[in-house]
């Protein structure tokens, strides 16, 4: 049986774990999702809805808080009792914080990073990017059960309706779990996402002209739900802050959807978001090296394409 | 008050990095620095520690011989003590196995507070301070951004994906340290010239109490089975504007699903 | 009207690099001799150091807890280091005296054979080798790799090797050098110390020994200060090379001269290329000319991009792959621009940085050894019980040591080639050639060199004849740079200094003579700003050629060569 634990924030089940959920349907094993908190039985039925056939709920006081050490102690339990060869995660802070621990209290292997899980001769294979994106590692377990976390957003939820049989757990809790207390929880959504959080990054460069032109990346930006970036360069110049800089010496980001502006795409910035989804660029030199690796390249003048854009992006939502 | 910090020799984030076709592990062999993560939670033991006016920052790593260059620069930035796991059976060790050996040498050392950085540069899974914390039997407050330590506990700022949360937790216990906590100082000459004088000492598996099936691949519970090339992207679209382009790009989003 | 560099000095003076020692007593430093550079010069000039010292253990005992000290600018021994390499092994063998077999060491074997090549655009005829250009008996080697193995051997003589720092400042006081002021670290862009400031040191020496490489900052900086320039300026060449690995093992040692460089005497193009095999899977090529070049579109970088599109070169790179990039300037006035003396009160100067480099044969690193060899020896004998260093003549013994060895009589030969190619191409080459018969007699006397930023400039159009970068053989300034490993902050003050604004044509000649893209062309007309990205640098030296000037940025930044 393949076990999911599905994170949940203010009532709702994360959208990252539900994909992993859908993901996990796939595999053909038995699916459970695994749904640890205060207060959280009627998240069951949204689980089902996701595609878990069962689900396992502990309810208890000591989960009430989003910290870590409990949840291994559950999931350490649930392994146990119910034959769980599998479990997986969609990355989170939490979830690598539960993923690691419960790896320990196993002896159980965890990899992660994972873009894709498949079963090859009945053994299941994890596969995930690394050195910068430029080799893909097949990894294993040599042992059960299996821990698996992916990288977030890899999958999307799919909303199939069914109802899970919904089963409780009765956890007990080490001493040492539960010596970590939460004084205040974080509830605030800043602003829009954070870029390296962000599904859709709109980034700026040299390209745009100026630094007022950076208004219509932000337009774009809010028309698609996405976050702005920017270039060394023009981050240098003075035009937009550092903390939105992508590139060698910025920040690395993989959104579902990159789209660039005014970019030349000169390998600094590029690994810093080699790693996205799909990449557009728009650029009036036809010869921006951002053309060899952009999935659509626009050679056009921005300060027309992109308000155009925008306003076809508003319409079509 | 005793504080451990656990540091990794990683191979130099400039050096053309590659997995070894043969032991399809990460060639390690070029030149290695100290992770730049563990170097902000060096630099934040240091900081308890001259708040607190007295105390000991241990050093532990696990790794080659020349991991000990990377222990001398953490030495050289302050830290007293530096104790490096260094074991021939110990290499390839996956999450599982590398746990296990750096929990056996913090239990060895018996510190209050273990600190670890955000992640291991180039595995980069911010996992191993979890692991550890789950295996010494401690509270555990990660990601943390900002860190006081009065009255024998921890208040950790802890930077999530939804905010910050406050956590306390009573002392011993673990803290992974996130990347936004402090920026490390540069050492003084005076304390690169002072770190070879620091105490510094290598111990094999054996002498925690560990045998070879504890270690590197035969302790590990994960593996790599092969080595391919990254997916290519599907043929990319080269547009001229004629007028029609941004129409075409929403076509294309909408087309992928990501209007 | 054309535009000399001289013309548009930068905001510099050596003045400000000197200062006296200015910590107290109890924060200063205080080592036996100090070491700036931990190159092939310095670190031959530790291990020399580290065997005399270990035959008079009393005199180590007395130079207190750090007999001897390297300092190196780049983050560890060799990140800086930027050369062919075929290594003459003499000077090598000489320092090691038998202990270690130069098979030990990390070296790329022997050249089997060699070649050289006169190009035109689509074709290559070979000519016979030039005499001075034999490479029988010598070794391919990487430099970075040489370097840090040489590293070791320095600390395992007991040698204290502190990289990732700078030094700034000269410390001289009652009118002898007492040590170098290290430079600070954590300041921002605009020099205002940040959070995690920390100042640098004196450290101060009884015998301080400058092995800086080529532009060294402190070399400069003290030959101004003892007036010890030579009548004759130094002349500097800008190498960039790259790193590949092949499939097909290369089995000679090539050189070319010719396209795509122009022979004309009034181009000035100085120089040609070298293709060295590295083992049996790598080859590294480079494109090396003289910075009295006067076409403002001049880019050794473009060139070598441009040279790799010859049949001769793509057929050894075909089916290759880039693995790594480098560039660095090489002093070329050899004999004839050498400083009046190797010392000064408290001084020495050691291979590249006083120049010692022998242009026809492409050679500088045996004498970098020979030179810190010998320079460990005059300190030993300075440091001996009743003499003291700075006294003056004290260390006159160096220079009489390098008049009796190789160096000088190698130099000596070969002194008036260099300026000769200041003539073009086949002149250069006859006159070369009988110098070469007449092993230095013909002609008599030394000729002049004449400053690379006095060349007036003028424009050629031959940027347009650049290869686009494709990005599997020829390739763009920015990934070249990345491929470095150049790591310098973003946020790190700027440490080159160049007039701002300038002529159009010089700001032009300036971007296109940085090989890491460090200069853009600002606002204005008939004299524009010039904006400039410290980051980028990769301190090859060539802006301090041609009319600005190269300071050392913070300690542990800059390129992270390994194999270049």
């Amino acid at each position: 049986m393949i076990a999911v634990f599905l994170e949940h924030h203010e009532g709702e089940l994360q959208k990252g774990s539900l994909g992993v959920l859908a993901k996990a349907a796939q595999l053909g094993d038995e699916v459970a999702g695994v749904v640890l908190g205060s207060g959280v039985r009627d998240l069951a039925a949204q689980a089902g809805r996701f595609g878990a056939a069962k689900v396992f709920v502990a309810d208890d006081p000591a989960l009430e808080a989003p910290l870590p050490q409990p949840r291994v102690d559950a999931l350490a339990q649930l392994v146990r009792e119910e034959g769980v060869d599998t479990v997986l995660f969609a990355a989170s802070v939490l979830s690598a914080d539960v993923a690691a621990g419960l790896a320990a209290r196993l002896d159980a292997g965890l990899n992660w990073d994972l873009v894709d899980l498949v079963q090859d001769n009945g053994n299941l294979v994890g596969k995930r990017p690394a050195l910068e994106d430029t080799v893909y590692v097949d990894v294993g377990w040599t042992s059960e059960p299996r821990l698996a976390m992916f990288r977030p957003g890899t999958f999307d939820p799919v909303e199939a309706g069914g109802e899970a049989e919904v089963t409780d757990l009765s956890p007990q809790f080490e001493d040492f779990s539960t010596q970590a207390a939460m004084l205040e929880q974080a509830h605030a959504e800043s602003e829009g996402p954070s870029i390296e959080d962000a599904d859709v990054i709109v980034a700026g460069g040299r390209g745009l002209g100026s630094p007022e032109n950076f208004a219509l990346v932000e337009a774009l930006a809010k028309a698609l739900g996405g976050a702005v970036a920017a270039t060394r360069a023009v981050v240098d110049a003075g035009w937009y802050p550092y903390a939105t800089q992508v590139g060698q010496t910025g920040k690395t980001v993989s959104p579902k959807l990159y789209i660039a502006c005014g970019i030349s795409g000169a390998i600094q910035h590029k690994v810093g978001m080699q790693g996205s989804g799909v990449v557009i660029a728009i650029n009036k030199d036809p010869n921006a090296p951002i053309f060899e690796f952009a999935d659509l390249g626009v050679v056009g003048d921005l300060n027309e394409i992109v308000p155009k854009l925008t306003q076809l992006v508003e319409q079509r939502k | 008050m005793k504080i451990a910090v656990c540091v990794k020799h990683v191979p130099d984030a400039t050096v053309t990095k590659r997995i070894d076709p043969q032991t399809k592990r990460l060639d390690r062999s070029g030149e290695g620095a100290l992770n730049p993560f563990d170097t902000q939670a060096v630099e934040e033991a240091l900081r308890i520690k001259e708040r607190e006016g007295d105390g000991e920052v241990v050093l532990i790593s696990m790794g080659p011989e020349r991991a000990l260059d990377s222990l001398r620069k953490a030495l050289a930035m302050g830290a007293d003590r530096a104790v490096l796991v260094s074991d021939e059976q110990a290499a390839g060790s996956d999450l599982v196995a590398t746990s296990r050996v750096l929990a056996a040498a913090l239990e060895r050392e018996g510190a209050e507070l273990v600190v670890f950085g955000q992640q291991g540069g180039d595995s980069d899974g911010a996992v191993l301070g979890a692991a550890v914390a789950d295996r010494l039997r401690r509270p555990l407050i990660s990601q943390v951004a900002e860190l006081e330590v009065a009255d024998g506990k921890l208040k950790g700022k802890r930077q999530t994906e939804f905010g910050y949360d406050v956590i306390e937790a009573p002392l011993p216990a673990v803290v992974a340290v996130s990347d936004a906590i402090n920026e490390p100082r540069y050492p003084s000459l005076k304390g690169i010239m002072g770190a070879k004088k620091k105490p510094q000492e290598t111990v094999s598996a054996g002498d925690l109490g560990l045998e070879g099936d504890n270690l590197g691949e035969a302790g590990s519970r994960t593996s790599v089975v092969a080595l391919n090339d990254p997916p290519a992207r599907s043929d990319a679209l080269k547009i001229e504007d004629d007028g029609s382009a941004a129409e075409k790009i929403a076509d294309f989003l909408a087309e992928r699903k990501l209007l | 009207m054309s535009v000399r560099p001289s013309d548009y000095p930068p905001p510099f003076s050596a003045a400000e690099f000197v200062a006296e020692p200015t910590d107290p007593p109890d924060e200063r430093i205080d080592v036996g001799v100090l070491i700036v550079g931990a190159g092939p010069a310095g670190l031959a000039c530790a291990i020399r150091l580290g065997q005399l010292l270990a035959e008079q253990p009393e005199l180590a005992d007395r130079l207190g807890d750090v007999p001897v000290a390297v300092l190196e600018k780049g983050k560890q021994p060799g990140s800086h280091e930027v050369s062919g390499a075929v290594v003459n092994p003499r000077g090598l063998r000489r320092l090691f005296r038998g202990a270690v077999a130069v098979e030990d060491m990390p070296l790329y074997g022997e050249v089997e054979a060699e070649a050289v090549y006169f190009l035109r655009r689509s074709t290559a005829i070979r000519i016979p080798t030039p005499p001075t250009m034999r490479n029988h008996g010598n070794y391919v080697a990487s430099l970075p790799q040489l370097t840090r193995w040489l590293a070791e051997r320095a600390e395992e003589g007991g040698a204290t090797v502190l990289p990732e720092t700078a030094a700034e400042k000269l410390l001289v006081a009652d009118g002898r050098v007492r040590g170098v002021r290290t430079g600070d670290k954590g300041r921002g862009r605009d020099g205002q110390p940040l959070p995690n400031f920390e100042p640098g040191s004196d450290i101060t020496a009884r015998v301080t020994i400058l092995c800086e490489g080529t532009q060294g900052h402190l070399t400069g900086v003290a030959l101004d200060r003892f007036d010890l320039q030579n009548d004759n300026p130094q002349v500097w060449a800008l190498g960039v090379k790259e790193v590949w690995k092949v499939p097909r093992p290369l089995r000679r040692v090539i050189h070319t001269m010719g396209w795509p460089l122009r022979p004309g005497a009034k181009y000035r193009e100085f120089g040609g290329s070298f293709i060295y095999p590295m083992g049996d899977d790598m080859v590294t090529l480079g494109m090396v000319v003289g910075l009295d070049h006067r076409d403002v579109e001049l880019s050794v970088h473009d060139l070598l991009q441009q040279l790799k599109t010859h049949g001769l070169v793509r057929r050894i790179l075909e089916g290759g792959e880039r693995i790594g990039w480098g560039a660095k300037t090489i002093p070329e006035g050899g004999f004839v621009a050498m400083p009046k003396q190797l010392h000064a009160p408290g001084l020495l100067f050691c291979g590249d940085g006083a120049g010692l480099v022998n242009v026809p044969a492409l050679k500088g690193i045996h004498y970098a050894v020979e030179s810190g060899r010998l320079a460990a020896e005059a300190a030993f004998g300075a440091l001996q019980p009743g003499r003291t260093p700075w006294a003056p003549g004290g260390l006159q013994a160096y220079d009489d040591a390098v008049h009796e060895s190789f160096i000088w009589t190698d130099l000596e030969q070969v002194r008036n080639m260099r300026q000769a190619f200041g003539r073009g191409f086949y002149l250069g080459g006859m006159m070369a050639g009988a110098m070469t018969a007449s092993l230095g007699k013909f002609p008599p006397g030394n000729a002049k060199t004449e400053r690379d930023s006095d060349q007036a400039l003028f424009r050629t159009g031959r940027a347009r004849s650049y290869p686009a970068p494709d990005g599997k053989l020829t390739f763009d300034k920015l990934s070249s740079v990345y491929l470095s490993g150049n790591k310098t902050r973003d946020d790190a003050p700027n440490h080159i200094r160049v007039r701002s604004p300038v002529p159009r044509e010089l700001a032009e000649a300036w971007v296109h003579m940085c090989p890491a893209q460090v200069y853009e062309l600002g606002e204005g007309d008939g004299e524009v700003a010039v904006e400039v990205t410290p980051s980028n640098c990769v301190q090859c030296g060539a802006i301090t050629a041609k009319g600005g000037r190269l300071t050392p940025p913070e300690g542990g930044s800059g390129p992270e060569y390994t194999l270049t």
